[in-house]
Formats: C-alpha cells, structure tokens, sequence
C-alpha cells in the first residue's frame, strides 16, 4: 500500500554528517521531499520530510532513522488563515515560499492552500491584521 | 453637453441616477468613447483600502469629577500614549503610537501588535478601552490622575481625522541588498526577490481624478464606512510631481486630509495593522464619488491599471538614504500580474493595499448613491493644483552643533 508521510527529523551532532536522506531513497526505495531543513544553534540538524512509498519500507526506513539517532516527529502544527480577519492584502503572498498562499486573479483575493504548507510560519509574524495562525 | 451637479444630485434624489465604480468606467469609456461615457455615466465611485499611517482619532472624554486638566498631562488609552496638547479633555490619538512598554525592534525584527490604530478599531468595534491619564492639578481642575474604562459611545465627539489618505500613486519597493529587509511596504527579499506595491490603482481617488478638479475641500466621501469628508489638501501633496502624457502621475503625488464621525463608521472599514520590523498602523477605508461633468472628466475617470504607471525604488539603499534614484517604471496592470520584470530579473510581485476592499467600498458607495441617500458635493476650496507650483520638500538641515549655527 502507497502512503505518504510528512514527518519532523530531529539529527543529532552525531548524525549530521551521516547521508541519511541519500539512504531512504537508494536502500529503502522511497521518495523523498525536503520542505525544510536547518542546523539550529546547538548543532542539531532539523529537517521537515515528505516520504512516499511503499508501507512497509517506510516502516523499515522508520526503524533505519530511529538506529541512527534521529528522533521523529509527525507533522502535527498547522497554520490557519481566519477568513473573518483576513482582508485581502496580499502581504504574506510575498513571504510564503511555497505559494501555499496565492492572490487568485482577477479578484485579487489571498487564496491559501493548507496542503501546501510547510508550516515555515513567516505568514503569522508578516500578517499586519493577525489573520494566519499557528496551530499545534 | 455638460452635466451641473445640482442636476446630478437631482437625479439621485428622483432614483434616475446612472453610477458606475472607476473599474466598470473603464470598459464604459473604452466602449463609448469619452463623450458617449460623458453622456451615458452621472458618478464614478472610486474606493481604496490599505494602510494610511497619518490618521487618527480626535475625541472629547466630558469632564470627570473632580475635573481635572488632562490637556497639559498625559494621556493613554490601553497603554497607548495620545496627545494631550489641547484643552482639559480634548485628546488625539495617532495611529502609529506604541504603549512605552512596547519593545519596539529591540528584538529585531520586532511584531508591534498593538498600537494606536488597533485602538481605534477597538473603539469603534464597541470594546471598551482603558483610558488613564496624569496631570499636575490646577485650582479649577484639581484632579491629578484618572483612571476608567471607557466606550465610544460614552465620549461627546469622537472624529476620525487623518492628516495624509489616499495617496496619489505611490513607489513599488524592491531590495537590492544581501539580506531580507523590513519596511513600511512589508517585508522584501534580498536581490530583487520581492516587489511590494501599495495602491488601488484605477480604483483609487485621486487616480480618477488627477488633476483635482472634483475633489476638494468640503467633497462628501466614504470613510470608515461612514460618511466624511475631504477638509484640506493632505500632508506632503505635490500637485508638481511628475505626470505622463496623460496627466496621470507616474508617483506619489496628491494626498488628502479627511475627516468623519468614528460613532458612524465600523471595524470592517478601520482596522489595526502591525508591520513587522516597522510598526503599528491603521488600514483605512476610503471612497469618493466623482460626479461626470463633462468629457474630460469621463476620459479620467475611464482610466485603467495599465495607464498607470508606478516607480521601482530600492528600499535597500535609495530610498533609507533619500536619494531619488527610480529603477524603471511599470504599470498596475503589469505588478497585478504577479511578476515584474527588473534588471533582467523576473520578481514577484505582491500587493499590500486590498483591491476586493477597494472595490467593496466602490460598490457600497454606488449603492449608497443610487439608494439615494447620498448626494455630491461641490468643492468650497480647490486642493492646490499643478500650477500652485507645490512640491513637497525635504527636511530642513541646520544641526545645531555645525559651525555658524551655535545660539
């Protein structure tokens, strides 16, 4: 059965200069999607994945991560935009990376398309009337 | 054949009106002509939602017991300072005022949530708001501090005015910089990775009207969803400011100082804005209805959103150091299209200003008129025009440390 997850990686130091994504492609067949990926400050490698496949090797790439270290987390945060408040600006169009918010033309309307969010957040802070909001 | 007003504002009293919105004039006047749009079209009502920063709220608090001088004090309305430079109870509240408490960018960049302007939407939305004031007690007003929840019906006047609205045109901002930047128009990418335009366009008022021969001192107008009304030329308005062939400005050029009844107006036309890295604001609801006198006036009002053009300026460098560089030039219709091309580069462009407001306050004014219950009125002062020769001007620069200019 093909799934397709979108998951929080967490690498410690240990793991950071190990191909682990390279691996869950060649060793367990899957396809992968980076949406984000950063190395905060204490040297932990964070990075947002979409893995599709087959069931059971993404069960088996699961069991690869956690030997390696890696914590996993579902992608469980979601962000929001309350209609009521939104007024159609425009203004987080230009900061989403993933044209996950869109004017629609010609109304001109700010259109958002939650899946595809990646949940970077910049919308919540660029928002001059507060309408996008993060959810966990 | 020319229209007078009194015939128009005839016409709505009988219902015979014909009112159309600055967008539907455009295909009336490329349709018909100038002269058969003349004939056919009586008002075009233009609309403009976006952030205005010089705008406020002018209120009389009444008199507490014991009274006290508040004008001469200090005055904030839920932490938000206002002005208290005017008599006992008289006080103005800015839209971009910060509470003192606000950490401003010292965590760059800062959020600046509450601030002036979402006070005033508070007011307006029937929140009640927390005034406190100090002042320094006199014989006739002994009370030296005060402190009460208030609501806006409680107050005597409470007028929204707003020194500078519905500016004429106005820049597009890019970043020619290495990094990510945080202004007034929103938050731009580094090289070239965002154009940030603010403006209704061939919505806008004074678009439609460029040369300001409707639109004066005493003309009736939508605000804040009420009825207001333009009372002065607004700050920095340059009539001089460079035009195209068409007489149509090609930047920011003409502004207007209005002013309205809050009690009459709503939160769905005054809303709080916060500008990340900038600051807080107000977003302001504006519309004003252009009588169709005569031809020309037909031929301006038909204009579109590719007639208008704007200029790219670089937020980065030009315009922090106030040099006057412009980039290039594009039209609306090219920023609506999503990208601009600038130095060989495709950019995104992005609005800042609602245009689906913009047209709801076109269309509610045109209703409002056709209803008849609103009816034009006929400047009692000209805004200065192009041949007053005003052009806004810098900053004078006389340091009080340079040579020559020690007392």
């Amino acid at each position: 059965m093909q799934v397709s997850h979108r998951i929080v990686l967490h690498f410690p130091p240990t793991a950071t200069d190990q191909p682990v994504i390279f691996r869950l492609s060649r060793d367990y067949g899957l396809v992968f999607n980076i949406l984000r990926a950063s190395i905060t400050p204490e040297e932990e490698g964070l990075m947002v994945l979409e893995l599709s496949g087959e069931d059971s090797d993404y069960q088996r790439a699961i069991g690869y991560l956690s030997e390696m270290g890696v914590r996993i987390q579902p992608l469980v945060q979601d962000i929001r935009k309350n209609d009521e408040k939104c007024v159609d600006c425009g203004a987080c169009v230009g900061v989403c990376p993933t044209e996950a918010l869109v004017l629609e033309r010609p109304s001109m309307r700010v259109i958002f398309d939650p899946e595809e969010c990646v949940v970077c957040g910049e919308c919540v802070p660029t928002c001059p009337v507060a309408a996008m909001e993060l959810r966990f | 054949m020319a229209k007078t007003l009194e015939e128009i504002n005839e016409k709505i009293r009988t219902g015979k009106v014909v009112v159309v919105t600055a967008e539907e004039m455009v295909d009336v006047v490329a349709q018909k002509g100038a002269k058969g749009a003349a004939e056919a079209i009586d008002v075009v009502t233009t609309g403009t939602f976006g952030p205005m920063c010089s705008s406020g709220v002018m209120m009389n608090l009444g008199h507490s017991s014991p009274r006290m001088k508040i004008g001469g004090g200090q005055v904030k309305l839920n932490r938000v300072p206002g002005y208290a430079g005017l008599a006992a109870v008289d006080i103005y509240l800015g839209a971009t005022a910060l509470p003192d408490e606000d950490p401003r960018n010292a965590v760059f960049p800062g959020e600046f949530r509450y601030g002036g302007g979402h006070v005033i939407e508070d007011l307006v939305a029937r929140r009640r708001v927390l005034l406190e004031a100090e002042s320094y007690g006199t014989d006739c007003y002994p009370r030296r501090e005060l402190a009460t929840w208030l609501t806006l019906d409680e107050l005597n006047e409470a007028y929204i005015f707003n020194p500078r609205n519905g500016y004429q045109n106005y820049n597009i901002a890019v970043n020619l910089s290495q990094k990510t930047i945080y202004t007034y128009m929103g938050t731009l990418r580094a090289r070239l990775g965002s154009a940030n335009y603010c403006s209704a366009g061939q919505l806008s008022p004074l678009m439609n009207d460029p040369h300001y021969h409707t639109i004066g001192v005493g003309t009736r107008i939508f605000l804040g969803g009420g009825v207001g009304y333009v009372v002065w030329q607004g700050t920095q308005h340059s009539p001089t400011a460079p035009r195209n062939e068409k007489g149509i400005p090609t930047g920011g050029a003409g502004t207007l100082a209005v002013l309205g009844d809050l009690k009459q107006m709503s939160e769905r036309w005054l809303r709080g804005a916060s500008f990340r890295g900038y600051g807080a604001t107000l977003i302001v609801g504006l519309g004003i209805p252009i009588p169709v006198l005569d031809e020309q006036t037909a031929a301006e009002t038909g204009v579109s959103d590719a007639d208008i053009l704007a200029p790219v300026v670089d937020y980065s460098g030009a315009y922090p150091e106030r040099k006057p560089d412009v980039i290039k030039h594009v039209s609306y219709a090219e920023l609506k299209s999503g990208v601009i091309e600038v130095n060989g580069k495709f950019v995104p462009a992005t609005p800042l200003s609602s245009y689906p407001r913009a047209k709801e306050i076109a269309e509610t004014l045109k209703s409002w008129i056709a209803g008849g219950g609103f009816e034009l009125t006929a400047p009692v002062a000209a805004l200065p025009q192009a041949d007053s020769g005003l052009k806004v001007r810098p900053m004078a620069d006389h340091p009080p440390q340079a040579p020559g200019n020690e007392r």
